[in-house]
């Protein structure tokens, strides 16, 4: 919690956007995620969400999806990801890692002893995309216990009563979804995406609130600076290391798009 | 409300969903306070479902060990499956929801008929959501749907079976959760999908319970039903759960050999886990990732079973067995040649344990098999599958 506290209260004394940078764990390989994973940390990502795969990602649209699959034959468990995780730390990264999964794969892995050897790897904390905050007492539990982030999502429907229990339960800040829909990339933002986020913002009080879904370009960046205290990208991230076809090209389109989604931040 | 079962069922969903199933859940609980919506119902199963369905009584099967089996004829519910009692029941929900698009999964394509019918019907637009290799092999219902007037979206993801189509399902409806009502075929999925479907399905349970003391003067000794998503089980269970009868769900053994991706049996072989908005009994590897599964009957084909099921499970007041390919296959045959019925290959399953557990039954027994519905989806993949298996073993099966 307190890596990512500070990564929020450092920005927001600059008056700067959080960029959260979504990777796979396990795509396009396991020993390539580290090397991304400090690449984008380098390029400018303040907050890194490493997905641990699931065989059934409902909230993912196509890209993600596919990364997934890629990430599971290539391998890819909660404890290979923990152990990317762990090699990040040791090689330097500081950036805060937020673990990105769905329940099953952690159900299974066991809560107390997930949040356990996350806190030893040197995770942050959980985001959950098929977990709302009223199925999370026993997640919840075990972040307060190990001290991690538990992030809930709000979503544009969601009603003001729920706004407020979701912000209320979350820990470390509130993912807020752009438009409703799976992952992916978009044309535009939502032109209704400016109310939303007042109405979730006067909801969250001093609880950071990070967008993300559909957000692609430095325009997109542009115009939610200021409205939420991060943005987070996936798809186009993700794209852009599949379009490369070689390790050093993936590392260097991954972090021409960090850089310039950062620079956007500022 | 809870939305729990025991230990299963539950919500988990994308936060987008939240507020539609609560929408669904409170219009649900109205829309059963509210005598126009019980009247509209009843007149619509009456003279478009083509309710109450017989009770038959075998002639030929179980007589060999002094045991009468009796069949609920789901198959002869308008579009020939149990699917269409919770279809209309929900399109008229979708009505009260002020929902005119509906979307809907189908794996064997019964409910993805009984949906492009309901909503045909009352005027709605449907989309179905159908894995390709159920498709193929549910090529009649696959044209039915399309005539019907149903928009069908083949899945190639996954295994393109029933899973992958509800994943795709869920996916759309998280996409469009204002003007679109999920028409959920079995009772799966997050609350209150397991509550809604097992009601609506429970019309099966309160007839045969009634049609049974009528015709024997006593309640079955024992009541057996097939389970995928474990709808129409549920629903003939319902009307036996509180008295003092045997009742028997009975799942996909596929190939028979236990081994793991060659059955679709999660209530025997599989663990508590999360999928696809409820806790329930799942096919998991140690990782928690949802397994393959098989069946010759696609709506088995289902790595999961509804939350209800898990607990009923667990509290013992159902058991689980499995009747494998083969042996639906052979009660498939034998229902048509004996009796004069084609059963679907689902249903099958469950007449083929009927047959194994008569003579465990002492003479004079009753029992009662849900006939969930007809088999003429499964003429071609049935026929052939009979005309392999009569090659490997030398013209002789």
């Amino acid at each position: 919690m307190e890596r990512l506290e500070k990564t929020f209260a450092r920005l927001a004394e600059r008056g700067e956007t959080a960029l959260v940078a979504y990777l796979t764990g396990g795509y396009p390989s396991l020993a390539e995620t580290g090397p991304l994973i400090e690449a984008v940390s380098s390029a400018g990502a303040d907050i890194i969400e490493l997905g641990v795969a699931f065989s059934d990602p409902l909230g993912d649209g196509p890209v993600i999806q596919a990364t997934t699959q890629a990430a599971l034959d290539g391998g890819a468990t909660a404890a290979a990801v923990l152990d990317i995780v762990a090699g990040a730390r040791e090689n330097g990264v500081q950036t805060p890692i937020m673990l990105m999964g769905y329940c099953n794969p952690f159900l299974r892995y066991g809560l107390e002893q997930l949040y356990a050897d996350a806190k030893a790897a040197g995770a942050d904390g959980f985001i959950v995309p098929d977990l709302p905050a009223h199925e999370a007492d026993e997640w919840l539990a075990a972040a307060r216990t190990h001290d991690m982030a538990q992030v809930f999502f709000s979503a544009p429907g969601s009603s003001e009563e729920r706004l407020r229990n979701t912000a209320a339960r979350s820990r470390g800040f509130l993912y807020s979804l752009a438009a409703n829909g799976v992952t992916g990339v978009r044309e535009e933002l939502d032109p209704g995406i400016d109310a939303y986020l007042e109405r979730v913002g006067d909801a969250a009080g001093t609880l950071p609130v990070c967008v993300g879904f559909g957000i692609s370009r430095p325009e997109h960046v542009r115009a939610l600076r200021g409205r939420a205290a991060g943005v987070i990208v996936g798809s186009a991230l993700l794209r852009a290391i599949g379009d490369a076809d070689t390790p050093a090209g993936r590392i260097l389109a991954a972090s021409r798009l960090v850089g310039e989604l950062k620079e956007a931040c500022r | 409300m809870s939305g729990r079962f025991g230990n299963y069922g539950g919500q988990f969903v994308a936060e987008t969903l939240v507020g539609p199933l609560e929408e669904l859940w409170d219009t649900y609980l109205a829309a059963r306070q509210d005598p126009t919506f019980e009247a509209e119902l009843d007149n619509l199963l009456a003279t478009f479902v083509g309710r109450p369905t017989p009770l038959t009584r075998l002639r030929r099967l179980g007589a060999d060990h002094g045991v009468t089996i009796w069949l609920k004829r789901e198959d002869l519910t308008h579009t020939g499956a149990h699917k269409i009692n919770n279809a209309i029941g929900q399109a008229l929900l979708a009505h009260r929801l002020g929902k005119r698009r509906i979307i809907a999964e189908t794996g064997a394509g019964q409910h993805g008929v009984a949906v492009a019918a309901a909503c045909a019907y009352l005027g709605l637009d449907a989309t179905i959501y159908m894995g390709r290799v159920d498709a193929a092999r549910q090529e009649p219902n696959l044209q039915r749907m399309k005539l019907l007037g149903a928009e069908v979206r083949l899945v190639d993801l996954g295994t393109a079976t029933l899973k992958d189509a509800v994943n795709e399902a869920i996916r759309d409806w998280i996409t469009h959760p204002d003007d679109t009502h999920y028409l959920l075929g079995s009772v799966v999925g997050p609350h209150p999908f397991p509550s809604i479907v097992r009601d609506f399905q429970s019309v099966i349970g309160r007839e045969a319970r009634e049609q049974f003391l009528a015709v024997a003067g006593q309640l079955p000794d024992a009541v057996i039903a097939c389970v995928g998503g474990g709808s129409n089980s549920i629903g003939v269970f319902s009307g036996f759960l509180d008295n003092d009868v045997r009742l028997v769900g009975v799942q996909a053994a596929g190939d028979g050999s236990g081994r793991l991706g060659h059955h679709a049996a999660p209530l025997l072989y599989g663990e508590p886990g999360v999928l696809q908005g409820m806790r329930t009994y799942l096919l998991q590897d140690d990782d928690g990732q949802v397994l393959l599964t098989h069946s010759i009957a696609p709506g088995l084909d289902y790595p999961g079973a509804g939350p209800e099921h898990s607990h009923l499970k667990d509290s013992g007041r159902v058991e689980y067995l499995t009747a494998s390919d083969d042996e639906a296959l052979a009660a498939f045959q034998l229902l048509a040649r004996a009796e004069g019925i084609v059963p679907a290959l689902e249903s099958s399953h469950a007449v083929a344990a009927a047959l194994r557990l008569a003579p465990t039954f002492p003479r004079g027994s009753q029992l009662l098999v849900n006939l969930s519905g007809r088999g003429d989806k499964d003429l071609t993949s049935a026929i052939a599958a009979i005309g392999q298996r009569r090659e490997h073993s030398g013209g002789t099966a």
